[in-house]
């Protein structure tokens, strides 16, 4: 393993003294490893708790700030947080207009966030709402599993619902914005390399120089099917067609596009993909709103990409459009 | 016959944060498999922070020696194990009452019905209840039988191999593993071996005291 580390045991807290240092306009609660926006709690404004386990920068806490999160909660890497963490985020952002928490479906994200609204409500009046993102067409919806992975769209939910608490929407309209962003929003992932876990030591699995993984998910765990290796433009389209045939995605005001990189693909890449992916669109007669391209969502040293796709409209382009200032998504503001 | 005080659920405790501390790499390496290669270090760390616990806190109430763990685990696990740790040690906690293997028995039985609740799970999913559900049941057995303590423990703690075990051809229907589908079969549940060493760690610790 080669890491830019001191002790497997200690990048979550180094890396959040790293953040603190870097974003003065952020307040880090390095007991709880909790990143806040400085200016939290704001008063009268829905408060947005995110988190989940680390490794996956620059979500969530590269995502604190004006227009998208209240705070974030660091677990360790790819373990979710534990409550305590997400009671002091909750506390924390408590404006009193309520709190939402985005949490991203994993068993263990939705139980320890689960386990903290528990713990919140019987301590105070805090309203809490919780939105759990399964986007992932990878996964089968059934009773068998446990249910579709939050990825991709959990990104752009963060941006969208941010926006809408910006603007000073009640509780109930931001839950109802996020809930619908979710069921709009599709995303499939691919792999070419596994990660290598700091504490693991060593990559997750093998994968062979010519082979690559389909239906990843964002923790380093095999995909759904390995196949041989192919050219980005049947990888965009082993990408986009699970999507579409979950979810059509053709008329009214077009998509967001949003391509994300693994951690480890160079944005030369992504952009290729990118271009293939519009092009796979365009044949399907998906026209394309507004995009992100670039590594927003990632599985520490994985490369590979993944491809969201979200069913906008004019509300949700309004919101995609209001400004947003935090360490890793910024505009107009 | 009180042979289930606190001095025995610490050793038990002790027991078990030795046995994760040994097997923490077997334990990721099956995680690698079908999850996330997270589980040894994370079991590890809570297991270490529970010993810890009951060091600056001692206590001769066999209840809150669980409760400290369980809090504990709760605490500083993350993942779905703490929460799952967590509710098993903090339902046995609360049920405890009494001393004799009856009472660990029932504590146990409660314990495991909190992780069904918690984790919305059933045997043969492919989780920690495949090891836990069976040793339960040989617990129950075995003392029904009028069997001591320590034999009963013993074949719930074979029991739990046994259920582990059975996990391999199992296809995953819960947890991070049920991602993989089919690609989950083949593999022994990482939640199920280190269930098994909580029953194990309990044979061992109780050895000997009736």
């Amino acid at each position: 393993m080669k890491k830019l580390i001191n002790d497997p045991a200690d990048v979550v807290p180094e890396a959040l003294r790293g953040l603190a240092a870097a974003h003065p306009e952020l307040r880090v609660d390095h007991e709880n490893r909790v990143v806040f926006r400085g200016d939290a709690p704001r008063q009268g404004k829905v408060g947005l708790v995110s988190g989940g386990g680390s490794g996956h920068e620059p979500m969530h806490a590269g995502f604190v700030g004006v227009g998208m999160l209240d705070a974030a909660c660091a677990g360790e890497v790819f373990t979710s947080p534990v409550p305590d963490q997400v009671v002091a985020a909750t506390r924390g952002v408590d404006g009193g207009a309520g709190v939402l928490h985005i949490v991203k479906n994993y068993t263990g994200d939705v139980m320890n966030f689960e386990m903290a609204a528990e713990l919140v409500s019987a301590e105070s009046d805090t309203e809490v709402v919780a939105v759990v993102t399964d986007d992932d067409v990878a996964v089968q919806d059934s009773l068998y599993t446990a249910g579709r992975r939050g990825v991709g769209v959990t990104v752009l939910l963060e941006k969208l619902a941010g926006a809408a608490a910006e603007e000073g929407r009640p509780l109930a309209e931001v839950a109802d914005i996020a809930k619908r962003v979710n069921a709009t929003g599709r995303s499939m992932g691919m792999a070419l390399t596994s990660c290598t876990v700091p504490a693991a030591g060593r990559p997750t699995f093998d994968l062979p120089d010519d082979e690559m993984e389909i239906g990843i998910g964002i923790h380093g765990e095999p995909g759904r099917r390995r196949v041989p290796l192919a050219p980005a433009r049947e990888v965009a389209e082993m990408l986009v067609e699970p999507i579409l045939g979950d979810l059509d995605m053709t008329g009214g005001d077009g998509v967001i596009a949003f391509v994300n990189g693994m951690g480890g693909t160079p944005l030369l890449e992504l952009y290729l993909m990118y271009a293939e992916v519009v092009a796979v669109l365009e044949k399907a007669g998906v026209g394309v709103a507004r995009n992100l391209v670039g590594s927003y969502m990632t599985s520490l040293d994985m490369a590979g990409c993944s491809v969201t796709l979200l069913k906008a409209d004019d509300e949700l382009l309004r919101l995609w459009d209001a400004p947003v200032r935090t360490p890793s998504l910024r505009w107009g503001a | 016959m009180t042979v289930v005080d606190a001095a025995a659920l610490t050793a038990w405790v002790r027991e078990f944060a030795r046995l994760v501390h040994d097997q923490r790499d077997t334990l990721t390496q099956l995680d690698s498999a079908i999850g996330d290669a997270d589980h040894g270090a994370n079991l590890d760390r809570g297991m270490t922070a529970a010993v810890a616990a009951l060091e600056a806190t001692p206590s001769d109430d066999p209840a809150a020696v669980l409760k400290t763990v369980a809090t504990t685990l709760i605490k500083t696990v993350g993942g779905a194990s703490g929460p799952l740790y967590g509710t098993f040690v903090l339902r046995a906690s609360g049920a405890l009452d009494g001393g004799d293997g009856a009472a660990l028995a029932a504590a146990l039985r409660a314990g495991y019905d909190g992780v069904v609740a918690r984790g919305k799970a059933e045997r043969g999913d492919k989780t920690m209840l495949d090891a836990l559900g069976p040793a339960c049941d040989a617990l129950d057995e075995a003392l029904t039988a009028g069997k001591a303590l320590d034999e009963a423990l013993g074949a719930a703690a074979e029991a739990a191999a046994q259920g582990r075990d059975a996990t391999e051809p199992l296809v995953a229907r819960k947890g991070r593993a049920s991602y993989l589908g089919e690609r989950s079969v083949g593999h022994v549940d990482p939640g199920a071996a280190s269930a098994t060493l909580l029953v194990e760690a309990a044979a061992t610790a109780l050895a000997g005291r009736g």
